[in-house]
């Protein structure tokens, strides 16, 4: 769905304008950083260089990928009913709970059945606690943006509730579960690599990237090949006509907001399954919200998602870099570029329209109508 | 006697708590009876914070302070204004980006420029909008009843709390009975007729974004000048997507907002009560579980109101003249 | 002594990317007269109304007001010319009462209060002069259709106009409404004032015009006096080639009714009692027409006969199978299995999905059937298929499934839509709208084609704002009004007039008794 008046062709359209935007964006945050008093190409150097420098910090941009992959395909799902999920932070801490209480209860004497369960465990949790936003959307009409919000800040009260409470390690001070049982992990990049006899860095990249790229396939099958997949889309694009056809609105908006709260949980087996190896209070960390961006950055397909999302997984990798060089640019900078990433790239994809347009249409000649 | 004690401080709580929502609150409703859905409220609130304690601190005065803050918010909101206007982008999105880029620029900035691990260095009494003591509050104090309600509930107050229970009447008024107000609703609900009538659509609009931009300012300068003593992270914690379901609670209009603003108050008032207090039956309550309540609050009434009726018609779309 | 023109444009010309709306148009308004504008829908009427009222702003060509060359930049800027606008979409908000909306823009002055204590004043003389009687304190949104149409001329004259244009002003009026509206027309222009008034309906245009213009593809074809033309002679112009009309009609066979309406009443959206005990049979071989002004339970019917809404009392039953069937009526899908296509009346609104491709709009509403779909996945080489067959028998261009409906005109989207609805031989088609927003040449296409179901034996009802139209193709007439069924009228005893009178309310018992359809011709 591009929705636009003026037709550029694909590469343009899809490639070109989108690398535009995170231009300015970039030209933006560098003006940030010049008036922090830094040079801004030595930022945007270190950045690069901490993003895909050495294989340890692709191994990080990669395992932040992961997780962007996961909320801003919960993003994306929810946008083709037609609905906006905001929702994704409390829905991934509910995941986060989901797949700790499936760990814990099969313990480690099955680790392969307790990983398995723990997916399942993630992405049903998730979905609950997008059910009722849900359920209110579509039969009460309350508006999803607003129910999904105060969700998050039910969903991060009770999961700090558990955590200093029956969660928590016992003896522990800290805001957080026992360690998971032993085995119950899903297996890193580096060991599945040396599995094959490749040799690389250690890093918390894990099994989970895979596991993002299959729900990415999964998504693209969903939307472009199953009939609920082109009843959501018809409930997103014209919900009028969606009624016209006998497709019943309502449902449909339960159930896609539902398997979007299901991606955004499974962004827990990246952090908790994948790196913590136990619950901690709001390891979600704002990724919840950077999947709109990532989503509409990625034209709210599977593939520009996954793109956007190592886009994303690089600014925070590099981000962090820069903090260790640089004190005076703390981590919140990755934040910011996300923020102005998002601005550009999200909220005005149609900023360059009509320069990129104008010159298309001369060098190709004549107007292409 | 002790119960009438418990009930003044908490009304007394509930009024200082709700200045900033009043103030926020009021934003989002300027802003979207022009049609622009404003979800950045959150993060305008938060930059004004910071704007507004970042100037206290250095000048040391809370009205240069107040001036940064809504300058600040403004900026935030004409280019939310321009993203929403001009690109006719989406404005959820572009709320959100603000959001998120305050919330990283806030700290980042403080951290250059004060070097205190995010936060602005805590404010003297003298850069912050302090207690005010209302005519003849003193010698009232001994009265009963009147004592009790004048003097210890209603006097006492910062300027911007009386400031924000000033701007309900303003705004109600601006709304309502001005020629200003009237365009202003007009091009909330119907913008073609607005534009037919020979009125710019696009200057409007922007007129509204600069009045939600003033409010927010205000309301975020006194979360961290008058409420608070200098900006902290995230500090404000959710209060302007409580405003934004305040308005959608209060119908758009300015004095049910302001109701469900102070009932929003009130339960985080009651909330920093109830920590401790041991009940018959159920015990302590976990502080996380009050917390909650305004959010769950939020959730039921939205259940219990389908909430897009009274919306502003033409809210959250962009004006096309050519369609 | 010569009077100026009060509007003369000279060589207009505007365009949108490549397509040219208005070309060369020269149009010449005698100050104090009416004046019509004749065209086809899409024939550029609008585009040069918006021109002349300051919405757009031509790329060439001269316009002339009262004797001055001037550009208008803005509506504002034709309004301070003292030309004013009535659209047809009504420029109101809604939820603002009359005299808000009659200020809005023309305050005066910063503060209500008193800007409404001038306009009133100010609006006394008006009243009293062209006789208006309208309830300054109502929300527009409780007023009728009539009322609202009078608030926009008031506005305009509250603004000091002198030339109004009323944009088709009678297709949301009643024909009683319209009689109303000629009268004010002619008080104004006795009043002084210059009317430009823009319509498709030819007898409209012998009825209140002094001059006429016509236009066809965005060129002026004719510039006459009224008094010198014909209605036939109007209707070639607009048209380019004589129509001639004459449907060949087979009997209708009035056995067992295949579809039968029994006692239904349903309500609106808005809880109001949208359809009150309504009874009607429809039978094989026939069509059944349904006029009334918009909003009086058109819309309704056709969601209650297409599953949409559930009625509140009585049932529909197919082909006599009593009650059992009623189920269907409550689910779209289940009733298109049943052999009952839907035409939608909005077909942008819900006909189709414009941003989706014509080939995933191909099977909407079908999508669930074996042929396009098996264990929840979609079959896609047998939906491209279906649309390409879709595409070569209703002879849709362009001839490409892959681009957005919304890139298609409105006789091709039709087009399309009727294709899917008939692409499964359905017994009972119901249709609303047939050609709203389609193109003259398509209208023919549809009017025949509706005709060629009809003697194949199917049933077909039509729901339609064009009263034309219904007497053109349909075998009986069915009239709403305020949610009752009026009366049904056999198209040899249907005239304007009588439907008219009908169509406001008046039951013609005379005619035929209400809701008994009896035995027609």
């Amino acid at each position: 769905m591009s929705g636009s008046a003026t037709k550029l062709p694909g590469v343009l359209e899809s490639v070109l304008m989108p690398m535009l935007n995170i231009l300015v964006a970039l030209l933006a945050s560098g003006l940030v950083v010049l008036a922090l008093g830094e040079d801004p190409v030595v930022v945007l150097s270190l950045l690069i260089e901490g993003a895909f420098g050495y294989e340890e910090a692709i191994g990080y941009t990669f395992y932040y990928a992961t997780n962007f992959i996961f909320t801003g395909l919960a993003v994306s799902v929810a946008f083709h009913a037609g609905h906006f999920n905001i929702g994704g932070e409390g829905q991934a801490m509910l995941g986060g709970l989901g797949l700790t209480l499936a760990v814990f209860w099969l313990g480690s004497s099955a680790p392969v059945l307790s990983i398995i369960l723990a997916v399942f465990g993630a992405a049903l949790f998730g979905a609950a606690w997008a059910f009722i936003p849900a359920w209110l959307q579509a039969h009460r009409g309350s508006h999803v943006v607003i129910t999904t919000i105060m969700f998050n800040f039910i969903a991060s009260a009770l999961l700090a509730y558990l955590l200093v409470g029956p969660l928590q390690r016992p003896g522990g001070q800290m805001p957080e579960s026992s360690d998971f049982p032993d085995g119950t992990a899903l297996p890193q990049f580096h060991e599945l690599m040396e599995i094959l006899g490749i040799s690389f860095e250690q890093s918390p990249l894990n099994l989970s990237f895979l596991i993002a790229l299959l729900a990415a396939f999964g998504v693209w099958f969903l939307l472009a090949r199953t009939r609920f997949g082109y009843e959501m889309r018809v409930t997103g694009q014209n919900s009028d006509a969606a009624k016209f056809a006998g497709i019943s609105v309502p449902r449909v908006t339960v159930i896609a907001l539902m398997m979007s709260g299901a991606l955004a949980g499974m962004m827990g087996l990246n952090e908790l399954l994948g790196e913590q190896l136990r619950l901690i209070g709001n390891f979600t960390l704002g990724y919840g919200f950077v999947g709109i961006a990532v989503a509409f950055m990625g034209r709210n397909h599977p593939v520009g998602i996954v793109l956007a999302a190592i886009l994303f997984g690089a600014v925070y990798q590099g981000g962090a870099e820069i903090g260790f060089e640089i004190p005076k640019i703390t981590r919140d900078m990755s934040v910011v570029i996300q923020g102005l990433v998002i601005l550009f790239a999200g909220a005005m994809p149609h900023l360059f329209r009509r320069p990129v347009t104008a010159l298309y249409a001369r060098f190709a000649g004549k107007g292409n109508k | 006697m002790e119960f009438i004690t418990d009930i003044l401080l908490l009304s007394d709580s509930t009024l200082r708590i709700s200045a900033p929502l009043i103030l926020a609150a009021l934003a989002g409703l300027c802003a979207e009876r022009a049609g622009i859905v404003d979800i950045g409220l959150e993060g305008k609130m938060l930059a004004a914070a910071f704007g507004a304690a970042a100037a206290a601190a250095v000048s040391g005065s809370p009205w240069v302070g107040l001036f940064a803050g809504i300058m600040v918010s403004v900026i935030l909101a004409l280019l939310h204004g321009y993203v929403s206007i001009h690109q006719r982008g989406n404005q959820i999105v572009s709320g959100m980006a603000i959001n998120i880029m305050v919330a990283g620029l806030a700290p980042t900035l403080a951290n250059a420029w004060f070097s205190l691990g995010g936060q602005t260095p805590l404010l003297d009494n003298e850069a912050r909008f302090t207690a005010i003591d209302l005519p003849f509050a003193k010698s009232l104090e001994g009265v009963p009843m009147v004592g009790a309600l004048y003097s210890d509930l209603l006097s006492g107050h910062s300027l911007l709390t009386y400031l924000a229970f000033a701007m309900v009447p303003l705004v109600a008024w601006i709304l309502y009975k001005t020629r200003f107000g009237l365009r202003l609703r007009a091009v909330g609900e119907n913008p073609e007729a607005v534009d037919t009538a020979g009125i710019s659509v696009t200057l409007l609009r922007y007129q509204a974004m600069v009045i939600a931009g003033v409010l927010c300012g205000m309301s975020g300068s006194a979360l961290s000048t008058a409420l608070g003593a200098g900006f902290i992270r995230d500090m404000s914690a959710g209060k302007g997507f409580l405003a934004l379901a305040a308005m959608i609670f209060g119908r758009w209009k300015p004095v049910p907002t302001l109701l469900a603003c102070l009932l929003f108050a009130f339960v985080d008032a009651l909330q920093g009560r109830l920590q401790g207090v041991s009940f018959p039956l159920i015990g302590e309550i976990p502080v996380q579980f009050t917390i909650m309540l305004p959010y769950v609050i939020t959730v039921v009434i939205l259940a219990g109101f389908a909430g897009k009726m009274d919306a502003p018609r033409a809210s959250g779309i962009p004006y096309e003249k050519d369609r | 002594m010569h009077v100026a023109p009060a509007i003369e444009t000279r060589d207009l010309c505007k365009r949108f990317g490549d397509v040219k709306a208005n070309d060369n148009v020269s149009l010449v308004v005698d100050q104090g007269s009416v004046h019509g504008i004749v065209g086809e829908n899409g024939a550029g009427k609008s585009t040069l109304l918006k021109m002349l009222f300051g919405f757009y702003q031509p790329n060439s060509g001269d316009l002339i007001v009262n004797g001055e060359h001037i550009s208008l930049g803005s509506p504002a800027e034709a309004m301070a010319a003292g030309i004013a606008m009535v659209h047809q979409h009504f420029m109101l908000v809604e939820p603002f009462t009359v005299l808000e909306n009659i200020v809005l823009g023309a305050e005066g002055q910063g503060l209500l209060k008193q800007a409404e204590i001038d306009a009133k004043a100010k609006l006394k003389g008006l009243e009293q002069q062209f006789g208006f009687d309208l309830p300054f304190d109502q929300p527009v949104s409780q007023l009728s259709v009539g009322e609202r149409q009078r608030v926009e001329i008031l506005k305009a004259l509250f603004r000091g106009a002198d030339t109004l244009i009323l944009d088709e002003p009678t297709a949301v009026l009643t024909p009683q409404e319209c009689d109303q509206l000629f009268e004010l027309i002619k008080l104004l222009k006795s009043r002084g004032k210059t009317i430009l008034f823009v319509t498709h309906k030819l007898h409209e245009i012998m009825a209140v015009t002094d001059s006429v213009t016509v236009i066809r593809a965005g060129r002026v074809i004719v510039r006459t006096d009224t008094a010198s033309t014909s209605p036939e002679a109007l209707a070639e112009a607009m048209v380019g080639s004589k129509i001639s009309r004459s449907v060949t009609r087979a009997d209708t066979d009035h056995g067992i009714p295949r579809l039968s309406v029994q006692n239904v009443s349903a309500l609106s959206d808005h809880s109001h009692r949208a359809l009150q005990n309504i009874s009607f049979d429809l039978f094989d071989g026939e069509v059944l027409g349904v006029a009334g002004v918009a909003g009086n339970g058109q819309t309704e019917l056709l969601e209650v006969l297409t599953g949409l809404r559930r009625v509140s009392d009585g049932f529909v039953s197919l082909s006599g199978e009593a009650t059992n069937s009623k189920d269907v009526f409550t689910d779209p899908i289940s009733l298109r299995r049943a052999g009952v296509g839907h035409v939608a009346e909005d077909r942008l609104k819900s006909g189709v999905v414009a941003s989706m491709s014509a080939r995933e709009n191909a099977i909407l509403g079908y999508h669930r059937e074996a042929d396009f779909c098996r264990g929840g996945l979609m079959r896609l080489s047998a939906i491209d298929q279906a649309a390409n067959d879709y595409f070569e028998n209703q002879d849709v261009r362009p001839r490409n499934p892959d681009l957005p409906v919304a890139s298609f005109s409105g006789g091709n989207q039709q087009k399309l839509v009727i294709a899917r609805e008939i692409a499964r031989d359905p017994q009972t088609l119901i249709v609303g709208q047939p050609t709203r927003g389609v193109d003259i040449g398509a209208v023919t296409k549809i009017h025949d084609q509706i005709t060629a179901l009809r003697n194949a034996g199917k049933a077909l009802l039509v729901v339609s704002a064009d009263l034309d139209e219904l007497m053109a193709i349909s075998d009986r007439i069915a009239v709403l009004c305020d949610g009752k069924l009026v009366g049904i009228v056999p198209i040899s005893e249907a005239d304007e007039r009588t439907i008219g009178l009908m169509m406001a309310g008046s039951a013609a018992s005379s005619l035929v008794g209400s809701a008994t359809e009896g035995q027609d011709q």
